[in-house]
């Protein structure tokens, strides 16, 4: 075992505690950005002038009329930009842009005494524009050429000759659905100048650092001038890793120029049509497979709409492309990724960053392609799983690949799949006008940036003189419960209760430089680096303490606040352990860092090992469907997944209901539309509100829910053993959707291949039960489809 | 007139100096009491939710969780609430504060993540477990997958509360184990005692007015006077139209705590159902009476939304997509109109006459709906949309059958969704009555139902699919009912 992955007698890891923040949170006292304005005295509030067409050059900008409503105190325009009119890290998102990209593209900001006056300043500000033609969908950006950023191409093998050597070749193409984070707190950013000039801002960011930079380059300033914190977030889901940075900016430009604390917070309408969402994508696959079902060959171009600027479009593709495999091996490969440009929203990360998106493309192929190999699906994706000694396309050999089977076995145990397909096969044979499936699907997601400079992690840990701790780290509190793992890390490490450690609100003064708290990579990086920052300081105190008790300190172990010596009675309290060492002069603060050993990626060649290890999961769902309507329900989920050891069981479980639920949402139920049509709101987000975008409810979860951590599963290579969990367990989903598309083939007879569009809306399945029932009327044999395919 | 109070986790408040068309939630949240969230400010996510108490069905006062962004502070004069921070009781000095039932449970079990949603779903959760009804009943399915805990939590209760991080199922937990308030409860206690009663308001800042009067005649006198008057009950339709499209309006005028608005009546020929009770109260003091609403009930809007809507609100907006007109135009109810100088009644397949219409003029109100007796014995209503909780039909159908000696004498089918103004599906009645209640009669009809109305393509659903789901409710209803009888 690893020194970073061993852990003590009686860790505090491991314990299945609640949120550190539940008391707050059900008491309804956890502060959120927003909830600080009434805190803080003479606000001023922003609101953005949007600009309700798709695509057209700014000609005229009148703020006059704003400034003559009551209460409006300044109109924020490009001309009061002191630094660098620019939003982003690619420098193609100008903050107050010259051309309107998309249908409610904000182009200036008023400032009012109220939110009122804001909103009637901002009505009054008259914007001319001179239309230009705009692309809207995928398939017109396609069609017009309009791409941006790197076009990669992962290839291994030799395609041609895979293609060749298959038995059975098909293709086809699926044009998939993006979707909104909706957090339950959106966009807010709360900025004021203190009496040294120094900015701060209280931002609901997900990257406090990149914020700050932003910040700091509008202001033109330097990010040492720039102070920005966070607090906790209500949800951030990867739509606070680059899209708070503009709001921030404006807020602190808005408090630069009136001197006065300026509130920046999007309502949900704002949010949803200034904010970028996750990726859809378009794929095109021709994919071969042996006699036996065997995946020979895989040649793809999957596009991504990137929307108006490249934002995290490059590294989403990325990952999308790297996660095409999902749990199968594929030999010879081809795959292609670009980003269309076009005149909506800048798409961004969205938990699984492209890996879900990656992944849909190959579980759509084997759910489509098994009727046609007459192949029960299941069975076809066991066949493909890696074995020892595989690599994926992108040339990283895949460690534990025992791993797949094994939480693919259990989950097939647990959930007795083998009995309820005989009870569903009954209850269909009797139902015609309802039909259940069950449908299993497998994960393996790569863990760590796959730019390898953001594997780094920071912390700053301070001892007090009355043993109290309080820890920092470069990690935001998204809800994911990273602090409380971090409390857990700290109190591990030192061997101290948990009541003896706090935790501080992350900032940039505390931490310098930290990446995102994104990749699901939140608890290795940060933890690492806290656990760094404790041993430090273990060490400090096992000097004094050895002292004390007459010992050497490598024979001296604190464990619960007390310090004993190997083979000896002798006991010293953790209070007076910090007391003595404060006497003695040691240092009782501590820097610690981390960063991920043995990650090496070639963006060019897209090749290497981008990830330190991959976590891995099997879901098995059972839906039931109206087959008047196509509305479904999901009667059961059974999950087993791969945390490691797990750092704090009743947070993971947590994270993999929660993902698989939201994953779920995706896949089957949240449904945005654009307006593509030539009219004049073309562009414009028709699900623009809780009430037309509809994520789960208590209605969506799985009547029963059955979630399991696969035991005995430490994971060398991360903190205390424990594996990442944010993201992977979010495409657990596919499970979902897959079952759907065998439901809706059950009103249809054998073999037939069901296309299924996403989300599966009822009316989605609706249309995949009539296309089945079409097909029973006159049967497509499984060689004709092949033959039409061009095999 | 005293001036505008409202009594906040048992402190008294001025309203003033907020402007009229301040909604509780910003009101709240200007005095501090930021525990109570905006998520999206049209009540679909609950993160506002707060309690009130209200007028009760079994007891003189029922803690009833609504949603706080819609309905205007003003609205509330006179009247007492609790938000998730007056759940809990603050703790000795240093110590944390003791934590409400619904919050502990809700704390240990992991049904907090991000804890935005929380304060929300605690109050939904609170205004359950305070629920007089909620009977305590073995659940005999043996739990998971059904809708009513072993407690007797029904989960209907957070269908209008949105949690984006959990998945819910802790949350589920938290409900379904929840106890019973002690005797000792304060709020359990204040249900015994009588209401806060509705107060006279006028409500005055700048040019914009709330007003309440204390009796039905002057409100329609008031009415008469000011035709620019918005008339409102729960808030639940104007609250949004506030909120999303900034309207503002020179004098909003309430009616839902009118006595004469607020009746409920089971006659031999009728039943009278007063505009201005909530479909909750409608739902439990009606119990199983009409099953036809006994089925549309769960199935509108959510719990938070049917604590302030009412039935008078519904047909008031004259929306071609709320969910009772259909129900009620297949029950063949009527409407009844007052103002000052009178009333008449309206047959409901009268009532609308374009998209938003109808013939109600600016100084009637919607006094009450009456259901004809004896109601037909085969109802079903059939809710088409993407999610099974809290959404709007994409295409709604109600039907009222009367099938007698296995032959169709009434039909009677309200449709949604599909037109300009909820309609009747006049060929299609045509084509069932006098016809037997046969498959062949189902395929024969079928078509003619599918035909209705001239559905539209939105973001909801294709005019294809809406049509389908017409084409198919004939058939679903045919093999629901002869399942039922099989069975």
């Amino acid at each position: 075992m690893s020194q970073l992955s061993e852990r003590p007698e009686k860790s505090v890891v491991g314990l299945p505690l609640p949120h550190e923040s539940a008391v707050q949170h059900v008491t309804g006292t956890a502060l959120y950005t927003d909830d600080l304005i009434h805190r803080t005295k003479d606000v001023l509030h922003a609101h953005p002038v949007q600009v309700m067409k798709a695509h057209g050059r700014i000609t005229a900008l009148r703020t006059e009329p704003a400034l003559a409503v009551p209460g409006v105190v300044r109109v924020l325009t490009g001309a009061d930009v002191p630094g660098v009119n620019d939003a982003g890290m690619k420098h193609d998102e100008p903050l107050f842009p010259d051309v309107v990209m998309f249908h409610g593209h904000a182009v200036a900001w008023v400032l009012g005494e109220t939110l009122e006056a804001a909103r009637l300043g901002a009505a009054a500000v008259e914007v001319e524009l001179d239309e230009l033609p705009s692309l809207i969908t995928l398939p017109e950006a396609i069609a017009a050429g309009s791409f941006h950023g790197a076009r990669p191409v992962m290839a291994t093998g030799d395609v041609d000759a895979g293609f060749a050597d298959s038995a059975h070749v098909f293709t086809g193409e699926l044009h998939f659905s993006d979707q909104e984070h909706f957090y339950l707190e959106t966009h807010a950013a709360l900025a004021y100048v203190d009496e040294a000039e120094q900015v701060f801002v209280q931002s609901s960011t997900q990257h406090p650092s990149e914020t700050q930079e932003i910040v700091a380059h509008v202001l033109g300033l330097r990010s040492h001038e720039v102070t920005v914190q966070c607090l906790r977030m209500g949800g951030g889901f990867g739509g606070k890793e680059m899209q708070p940075h503009g709001f921030a900016a404006v807020a602190a430009l808005g408090a630069r120029l009136t001197g006065r604390p300026v509130r920046v917070r999007l309502n949900r309408t704002q949010d949803l049509t200034m904010s970028g969402k996750r990726h859809g994508f378009h794929a095109q696959w021709r994919i071969g497979f042996d006699a036996d079902g065997r995946i020979q060959a895989l040649d793809a171009t999957l596009t991504a709409d990137g929307g108006w600027s490249l934002d995290l479009s490059e590294p989403v593709v990325a990952r999308a492309l790297c996660h095409i495999d999902n749990t199968y091996w594929i030999p010879n490969a081809r795959v292609t990724g670009r980003i269309a440009r076009t005149n909506k929203v800048s798409n961004t990360a969205f938990r699984g960053f492209g890996g879900p998106q990656g992944m849909l493309v190959i579980e759509d192929i084997m759910g489509r392609c098994a009727p046609l190999l007459g192949l029960d699906p299941a069975e076809l994706r066991e066949r493909n799983f890696y074995g020892r000694g595989q690599t994926t396309p992108y040339g990283q050999p895949v460690v534990q690949p025992e791993r797949i089977s094994a939480v693919w076995e259990q989950v097939k145990e647990n959930g007795g799949i083998a009995a309820r397909r005989r009870e569903i096969a009954a209850f269909n044979a009797a139902h015609p006008h309802t039909k259940r499936a069950l449908a299993l699907t497998g994960l393996k997601f790569g863990i760590s940036f796959n730019l390898t400079a953001f594997n780094q992690g920071g912390a700053l840990v301070l001892v007090y003189k009355d043993g109290s701790v309080l820890i920092n780290h470069g990690g935001t509190e998204m809800g994911q419960g990273l602090h409380t793992k971090m409390l857990q890390v700290a109190a591990t490490t030192l061997g101290v209760p948990l009541h003896k450690v706090r935790l501080a609100p992350t900032r940039t003064d505390k931490v310098p430089n930290t990446s995102a708290t994104a990749a699901s990579a939140g608890t290795d990086l940060n933890g690492a680096a806290v656990k760094n920052a404790c041993e430090q300081l273990r060490g400090r105190l096992l000097q004094v303490a050895a002292t004390r008790l007459g010992s050497n300190a490598s024979d001296v172990r604190i464990v619960e606040g007390v310090a004993r010596a190997l083979g000896s009675d002798r006991e010293l309290a953790w209070d007076e352990l910090v007391r003595t060492a404060y006497f003695q002069r040691v240092q009782l603060s501590a820097a610690g860092f981390y960063r991920t050993e043995g990650l090496h990626w070639d963006a060019k060649t897209f090749h290497g090992s981008p990830f330190k290890y991959f976590a891995h999961g099997a879901a098995a769902a059972e839906v039931e469907v109206d087959g008047f309507t196509g509305a479904y329900r999901i009667r059961r989920v059974d999950i087993v997944h791969d945390v490691g050891d797990s750092l704090s069981p009743m947070i993971d479980i947590g994270q993999v209901e929660g993902g698989f639920v939201q994953g779920a949402g995706w896949l089957t139920l949240e449904d945005l539309r654009w307006d593509a049509g030539d009219g004049p709101n073309r562009g414009r987000l028709l699900t623009q509100a809780a009430s037309t975008y509809k994520l789960p409810s208590f209605s969506e979860m799985p009547e029963e829910f059955h979630v399991t951590l696969l035991e005995n599963a430490g994971e060398e290579g991360a903190v205390y053993g424990s594996k990442a969990v944010g993201e992977p367990p979010l495409m657990l989903a596919f499970s979902v959707r897959e079952a759907l598309r065998q439901a809706a083939a059950a009103f249809g007879p054998a073999g037939v291949s069901v296309e299924l569009a996403s989300p599966a809306t009822p009316e989605a399945v609706y249309w995949a039960i009539e296309a089945a029932r079409r097909a029973g009327a006159s049967p497509v044999r499984a060689e004709v489809v092949e033959a039409l395919s061009g095999a | 007139m005293v001036a505008a109070r409202i009594t906040v986790n048992g402190e008294e408040a001025p309203i003033a100096p907020a402007p009229a068309h301040t909604t509780v939630l910003d009101f709240l949240r200007e005095r501090g009491l930021t525990g109570t969230k905006e998520g999206c400010a049209e009540g679909e996510c609950g993160a506002c939710s707060i309690l009130v108490a209200r007028p009760g069905v079994d007891k003189p006062t029922d803690w009833v969780a609504v949603n706080a962004c819609l309905v205007p502070v003003a609205a509330l004069d006179g009247q007492e609430v609790v938000t998730s921070e007056g759940l809990a009781t603050a703790g000795a000095p240093g110590t944390p504060p003791v934590l409400h039932p619904v919050q502990e449970e809700m704390a240990v079990r992991g049904g907090s993540q991000c804890g935005y949603c929380t304060p929300g779903f605690v109050c939904s959760m609170a205004a359950e477990y305070y629920r007089p009804d909620r009977c305590a009943h073995a659940d005999a399915e043996g739990g998971s997958g059904a809708e009513h805990g072993p407690n007797g939590f029904d989960l209907h209760a957070l269908s209008g509360n949105l949690c984006r991080c959990t998945g819910y199922r802790p949350i589920r937990d938290a409900a379904f184990a929840v106890g019973t308030p002690t005797d000792e409860d304060p709020l359990a206690r204040r249900r015994e005692q009588a209401p806060p009663a509705p107060v006279a308001t006028a409500y005055v800042r700048d040019d914009s007015a709330f007003l309440r009067k204390g009796t039905l005649p002057e409100t329609l006198r008031l009415l008469r006077e000011r035709p620019d008057a918005v008339v409102v009950a729960g808030s639940t339709d104007w609250g949004v139209e506030v909120n999303i499209r900034s309207r503002r309006a020179g004098c909003v005028v309430a009616v839902d705590r009118l006595p004469e608005l607020r009746e409920l009546r089971v006659g031999s020929d009728a039943i009278e159902i007063g505009a201005a009770l909530t479909l909750t109260e409608i739902e439990r003091r009606l119990g199983g009476e009409v099953p036809l609403l006994a089925e549309l009930f769960p199935q509108f809007a959510s719990r938070l939304i049917r604590n302030g809507a009412t039935l008078g609100g519904n047909l008031g907006t004259g929306s071609p997509i709320g969910d009772s007109p259909p129900a009620l135009l297949a029950l063949e109810a009527s409407v009844v109109l007052a103002d000052a100088d009178g009333e008449r009644e309206v047959p409901l397949a009268e009532y609308f006459t374009g998209y938003r219409q109808s013939v109600r003029r600016a100084d009637e109100l919607i006094r009450s709906v009456r259901i004809p007796l004896p109601l037909s014995p085969v109802t079903a209503f059939h809710k088409i949309a993407k999610r099974r909780f809290d959404d709007i039909s994409s295409v709604a159908v109600a039907f009222a059958l009367d099938v007698r000696d296995g032959v169709v004498r009434k039909a009677r089918i309200g449709l949604g969704g599909v037109a300009a103004t909820p309609i009747r599906a006049l060929a299609t009645e045509a084509a069932l009555e006098g016809r037997p209640w046969t498959a062949e009669t189902v395929e024969a009809v079928a078509p003619v139902l599918r035909d209705e109305g001239t559905p539209m393509d939105d973001h909801r659903a294709s005019a294809a699919y809406r049509s389908a789901m017409l084409g198919r409710s004939l058939l679903k209803l045919y093999t629901r009912t002869t399942e039922a009888v099989s069975s």
